[in-house]
């Protein structure tokens, strides 16, 4: 598949601040990629350069070979972190205003039946629920019946039954042929979403691959989990090397059968006990000794 | 530019104008109260009907305290008689006696200063000597005709570039217009759909008052609407324009107030809207030039007092013109998104 859309070298400045450092990567056409990092990794500052909405300090952004232009704008759809919408307007108006802003617009009542707005078509934008407001603002996002969509942190703040139906939706417009290019912190969101993963931190890309590929590569051992209070520190440090989150112990181990036997000799208890295969957040953490949420 | 996005924004920002009830009360509700104000002030009858300006400086003479001591009449002291002439002219006193010279000055096209005049012959009757009578032309111009047309000006003013300004600064501010710059409109067509909107709205809200007005106080209107209607356009569209300039970069609501009113005020008292600037400092009148207000003021009393035609204040229509369309280009070049 050809490439859609291509950053090189990208830099970006603020101050004395790189928010964003030497990022290359390609997205290809019809997939979709996810930029995975913590708060202020520069994921925003880095999707709006590739939008056209900041000016880079460095570096090249080309869409189809060419430099962002008319084309660019007319097939690509944005969802911003967070948007204010103009107020004492409904929801049929500001879709139907964005729709006249390009030349082949998707038919209105269509979008709403397809993001559950339908019964809000004539409600004022600012009365909206968290995930109504997000559902809006995606199908604001698809009234150009974009090429390329992107989405910067789009579940972040909702609650888990709005998560779940934004990543339905998204899938569903995935699943229509659209390149996505999305931001999160989110790792089960970058995971059940994504083909391709660059993870980034402080401005760098630290890790780029597909993520069950970034798992292989880094991991060939799985995680046994336990409760904290089960595994005291004494001993889980420097018995097991146990590594301390929140309210659990995590043992990193090649060799499951020889971690339980051990945890059995120092009879402790095993009720809690769960064993995992590691996911995106170990990675992060492996990568940059800090954890992804904070 | 494409009319089709143009007409989008104008819409939603119409709407937006319309259903924000606080602010379009506010913008209805001010010119009422103007007009309300100017109505109380200017009509309601007085006991007094006729008003004569007395110049004297020594002793009146029996004859003149008789016509003086006329029921009806306000006598006015003045201190002479030539920096008052044009009270006459312009009606504002119906007679000017100086008791010293025995002359006196009425107005050939006031029956008031007829009336007064038979007063006071008959009150000078029995005296030896004659009084000496002086003519004084001049069509009558109330102050409330004479500051008319800047109260429309001064509206205009406010809502120009506080309609205009605020709102971009707040659209900035909170991000509508960051997710507008993500779609194909470009500033041009942003631009001018807000000062479509602004225009109309600010063209209907001044019918308004003018309607009112001439219902409530009846003023002078001696010029043709067209060209009238052709100053405000022009005025606001300058004033609009003004008000682009100031929003075309600031994200803060409380910098942007500032601003407005930094230019705000001056042309309130500068521009020549509530007094003559006939009198002031050649410097202080050279400044005023500088100030839209200015020329729409002046521009539309011509009109309206003096009945000019467009070529009679060609240059107020030309300054307006040409400093909108210098401003329009500096608002465009320099306006940012974010
Ligand atoms: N307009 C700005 N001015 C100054 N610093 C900024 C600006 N925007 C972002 N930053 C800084 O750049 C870094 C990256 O921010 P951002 O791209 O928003 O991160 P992310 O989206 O990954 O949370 C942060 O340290 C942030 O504080
Ligand atoms: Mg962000």
């Amino acid at each position: 598949m050809p490439t859609i859309l291509q950053v090189s070298n990208l830099i970006k400045r603020f101050g004395s601040l790189t928010a964003v450092n030497q990022v290359s990567f390609e997205i290809v056409e019809g997939s979709c990629f996810g930029l995975l990092g913590p708060n202020g990794a520069g994921k925003t500052t880095t999707i709006e350069m590739m939008e056209g909405i900041k000016q880079p300090d460095g570096g090249t952004i080309r869409y189809r070979g060419k430099p962002l232009g008319e084309q660019f704008r007319n097939e690509a759809g944005i969802m911003f972190q967070s948007t204010a919408l103009q107020d004492f307007i409904t929801v049929r108006e500001v879709m139907r205003q964005f729709s006249r802003f390009y030349p082949h617009s998707a038919n209105i009542d269509e979008l709403a039946d397809r993001f559950a707005l339908h019964e809000f078509l004539g409600q004022d934008t600012r009365k909206l629920s968290g995930g109504q407001k997000q559902r809006l603002l995606l199908a604001m996002a698809m009234i150009n019946q974009p090429k390329i969509l992107f989405l910067d942190e789009p579940t972040t703040g909702l609650d888990p039954q709005s998560r779940r139906n934004l990543w339905d939706q998204v899938q569903q417009v995935r699943a229509q042929g659209a390149t996505i290019l999305l931001t999160t912190h989110y790792m089960e969101e970058a995971y059940e979403l994504c083909d391709e993963i660059a993870i980034m931190d402080h401005g760098r890309i630290i890790a780029h691959d597909a993520p069950d590929a970034l798992l292989a590569a880094h991991f060939n051992d799985v995680v046994v989990q336990l409760h904290a209070t089960d595994l005291p520190r004494e001993i889980g440090e420097p018995e097991f090397d146990a590594v301390y989150r929140n309210d659990s112990a995590h043992i990193v181990t090649g060799d499951v059968n020889q971690t339980v036997e051990n945890l059995l000799r120092l009879d402790i208890p095993l009720d809690h006990l769960r064993i995992r295969a590691r996911d995106l957040e170990d990675l992060f953490l492996e990568l940059t000794g800090r954890e992804l949420r904070t | 530019m494409n009319w089709r996005r143009i007409y989008a924004l104008f819409v939603a920002r119409n709407l937006e104008f319309v259903r924000d009830r606080s602010s379009l009360a506010w913008n209805l509700l001010l010119p009422i109260l103007i007009i309300i104000g100017f109505a109380y002030a200017f009509t309601g009858d007085s006991p007094e009907k006729f008003k004569v300006g007395l110049v004297a400086s020594a002793q009146l003479e029996p004859s003149a305290l008789e016509f003086r001591s006329t029921r009806y009449i306000k006598f006015i002291d003045f201190d002479q008689v030539d920096s008052n002439l044009v009270k006459v002219e312009r009606h504002q006193i119906d007679l000017l006696f100086d008791a010293d010279s025995r002359r006196y000055w009425i107005n050939r096209s006031s029956p008031n200063g007829y009336i007064v005049e038979k007063l006071l012959i008959a009150a000078f009757s029995g005296a030896a000597g004659k009084l000496q009578k002086s003519l004084v032309e001049g069509d009558e111009i109330r102050y409330l005709d004479w500051v008319m047309p800047g109260v429309i000006g001064m509206n205009i003013m406010w809502g120009a570039l506080f309609g205009i300004g605020y709102v971009i600064v707040r659209y900035r501010k909170f991000g509508v217009l960051k997710r507008i710059s993500a779609t194909p409109v470009t500033a041009m067509e942003f631009l001018s759909a807000q000062i479509l909107s602004r225009l109309c709205l600010l063209l209907v809200v001044n019918l308004l008052i003018y309607v009112g007005m001439d219902f409530f106080v009846d003023f002078r209107m001696h010029g043709s609407y067209f060209n009238l209607l052709l100053v405000f356009i022009l005025g606001s569209v300058n004033l609009i324009c003004c008000g682009l300039v100031v929003a075309a970069r600031i994200s803060s609501e409380e910098v942007a107030n500032g601003l407005l009113n930094l230019f705000s005020w001056p042309m309130m008292f500068l521009s020549g809207v509530w007094f003559s600037l006939e009198g002031a400092h050649p410097l202080m009148q050279k400044l005023a030039l500088l100030l839209p207000l200015t020329h729409i003021t002046a521009a539309a009393r011509a009109i309206m007092i003096d009945g000019a035609g467009l070529l009679d204040i060609s240059d107020h229509l030309l300054v307006l013109a040409i400093s909108s369309a210098i401003l329009l280009f500096i608002g465009a070049r320099i306006f940012r998104w974010e």
